[in-house]
């Protein structure tokens, strides 16, 4: 008697038990923002009024927000990658960093333009590094991780500034060394959390290095900020 | 891993006494020379090299551009490097020893471009906030004096410190190559390979920029003599073998030329940038675009 298939039983059944587990992670290079509405909801987004438009972009950059500052391994900043961010964070900095001894404009502290240079071209030559490296990671989610990442060095400079208002010399000091080392470590530790899975293994440290001197050069840049009299 | 490694070197002595018995015999590169005399005997090991493909590269005499020049490829053949290589090339940087040709010993047919790029970035960024650290602490006790992050000197090392690092190179390079094409001796080192050697050279300048801001003069002059002889000599192990079979006249102005260059960086650096507790505020200019003009007419020796 020949061997009957069991039409019951489905095809390719047997294929179900070879199954890509869950845990591995899937890598490769999302050049596009994936939005969480596509399709028939991009032709309503039209008629909304602007407010819903503008908060909805607001909401997305606040929640990118809550990720750097408590950087857990979510995948939120690469996968819903934004410039806003980074460039609202870019502008407030280099905005406080002016009204310093910038009286004579050589021996003063940092033009808003050469702090604009400093984060982004340094942010461009760091991305770039790590693509020669042979990181995974894509150019813009790279930018973007790098650029949420100054949002504990910018509240180090409110607190910096807030503390300069007072007139103590040496406490002073002190205080605003503590905050700025404590925002520097925090800021190297968040942006290393995100880019390290991307690098290969013996190579890690080649990346993690110039994202250290970058966060380095912009703390000193905060620390010796000092206004005029 | 020593042993591979002991073997490989011994065979390019021999070769160098070999080439120096007859002078006539023609040679593409030494990397390709050592490897054709010892092409019976080294067994290459691939297991335990650190690097798989340098090998297969040496013995393809080097030859490794192969995308275009307007490829991600071809840039990314430059930053082949792990962790531990770069670390041991600063190492080797950093101690130079006699017999070691940093080129040879350290960077083997891989040159990157990493160390060099990211060694001028720190030492930029070292040297403008020690010597900004270095002002303060030599004014401190005076009352007038209100503190000052002087952030165009970062523009200013910036400059000085990537135009030495990528021009000089390119005038010793094109000098060897001429040289080379004009009496038919063994090779000159590659651009990159010559970038590389500057660039880790100039690791040692690092700590020793840290370690100026200590507002002492004799201390400063001390640490400059000392940063000078080590890579100082770096460069000359490095440089002298392929030197030394021109003439007298020129081997020696070459390579007094490479050392009178590498002081007038350190000491520029360090009279522009810093003070000592003596002196007081140097003026801002003068002295930066006269080294820069110096440096550049010594630059063109051919």
């Amino acid at each position: 008697m020949a061997e009957v298939v069991d039409v019951n039983k489905p095809l390719f059944a047997g294929l179900s038990d070879v199954s890509i587990a869950e845990d591995i992670p899937v890598e490769g290079d999302i050049a596009v923002p994936v939005r969480s509405q596509s399709g028939d909801d991009e032709i309503s987004t039209l008629d909304e009024p602007v407010k819903d438009t503008i908060l909805r972009d607001l909401k997305a950059v606040g929640q990118k927000f809550v990720h750097v500052l408590y950087p857990k391994k979510s995948s939120a900043l690469l996968r819903d990658w934004d410039l806003w961010g980074p460039l609202l964070l870019c502008v407030t900095l280099a905005l406080m960093l002016q009204g310093g001894s910038a009286d004579s404009k050589d021996d003063g502290g940092p033009q808003f333009a050469e702090v604009f240079v400093i984060v982004w071209f340094g942010s461009i030559i760091i991305t770039l590094n790590s693509k020669l490296l042979g990181g995974t990671i894509s150019f813009f989610q790279s930018l973007c991780v790098l650029g949420y990442c100054i949002l504990p060095l910018t509240v180090a400079m409110l607190v910096c500034r807030l503390v300069l208002l007072g007139s103590m010399e040496v406490g002073g000091f002190i205080i605003r060394l503590v905050v700025v080392t404590a925002s520097f470590g925090w800021s190297t530790f968040a942006s290393t959390a995100f880019l390290a899975d991307s690098q290969p293994p013996n190579r890690k440290a080649l990346v993690v290095y110039p994202v250290f001197l970058f966060y380095f050069v912009i703390s000193w840049m905060i620390l010796t900020f000092s206004p005029s009299h | 891993m020593a042993s591979p490694d002991d073997l490989k070197f011994q065979e390019f002595e021999e070769a160098a006494d070999l080439l120096a018995a007859d002078p006539g015999a023609s040679t593409l590169s030494i990397s390709s020379s050592s490897a054709a005399v010892s092409s019976g005997d080294v067994k290459v090991d691939l297991s335990d090299d650190e690097d798989n493909q340098q090998e297969s590269s040496e013995l393809l005499g080097g030859e490794k551009q192969t995308s275009g020049f307007w490829t991600f490829e071809y840039y990314q053949s430059f930053f082949n490097v792990d962790t531990v290589q770069v670390l041991d090339r600063i190492k080797g940087s950093v101690m130079p020893l006699p017999g070691r040709n940093f080129v040879k010993h350290h960077i083997r047919n891989n040159p990157d471009l990493y160390g060099p790029f990211w060694i001028c970035a720190t030492l930029v960024f070292s040297v403008a906030i020690s010597g900004n650290l270095s002002t303060f602490l030599s004014k401190k006790g005076d009352p007038q004096y209100h503190y000052r992050p002087q952030f165009h000197k970062v523009t200013i090392a910036a400059v000085a410190v990537f135009l030495y690092a990528w021009l000089v190179p390119l005038g010793v390079w094109g000098f060897m190559t001429w040289r080379q094409n004009a009496e038919r001796q063994t090779s000159a080192y590659s651009f990159l390979e010559t970038v590389c050697v500057y660039g880790y050279s100039l690791f040692i300048y690092i700590p020793t920029s840290i370690l100026w801001s200590i507002p002492f003069g004799w201390l400063q002059w001390l640490l400059i003599v000392v940063a000078m002889v080590i890579s100082g000599s770096v460069l000359v192990t490095t440089f002298w073998p392929v030197v030394r079979d021109d003439t007298k006249t020129t081997a020696f102005a070459t390579m007094a030329t490479i050392v009178v260059l590498h002081a007038l960086l350190a000491v520029g650096c360090k009279m522009y940038f810093f003070q000592t507790a003596e002196l007081t505020v140097s003026p801002l200019s003068p002295t930066t675009p006269a080294m820069l003009n110096h440096t550049a007419l010594i630059n063109k020796p051919h």
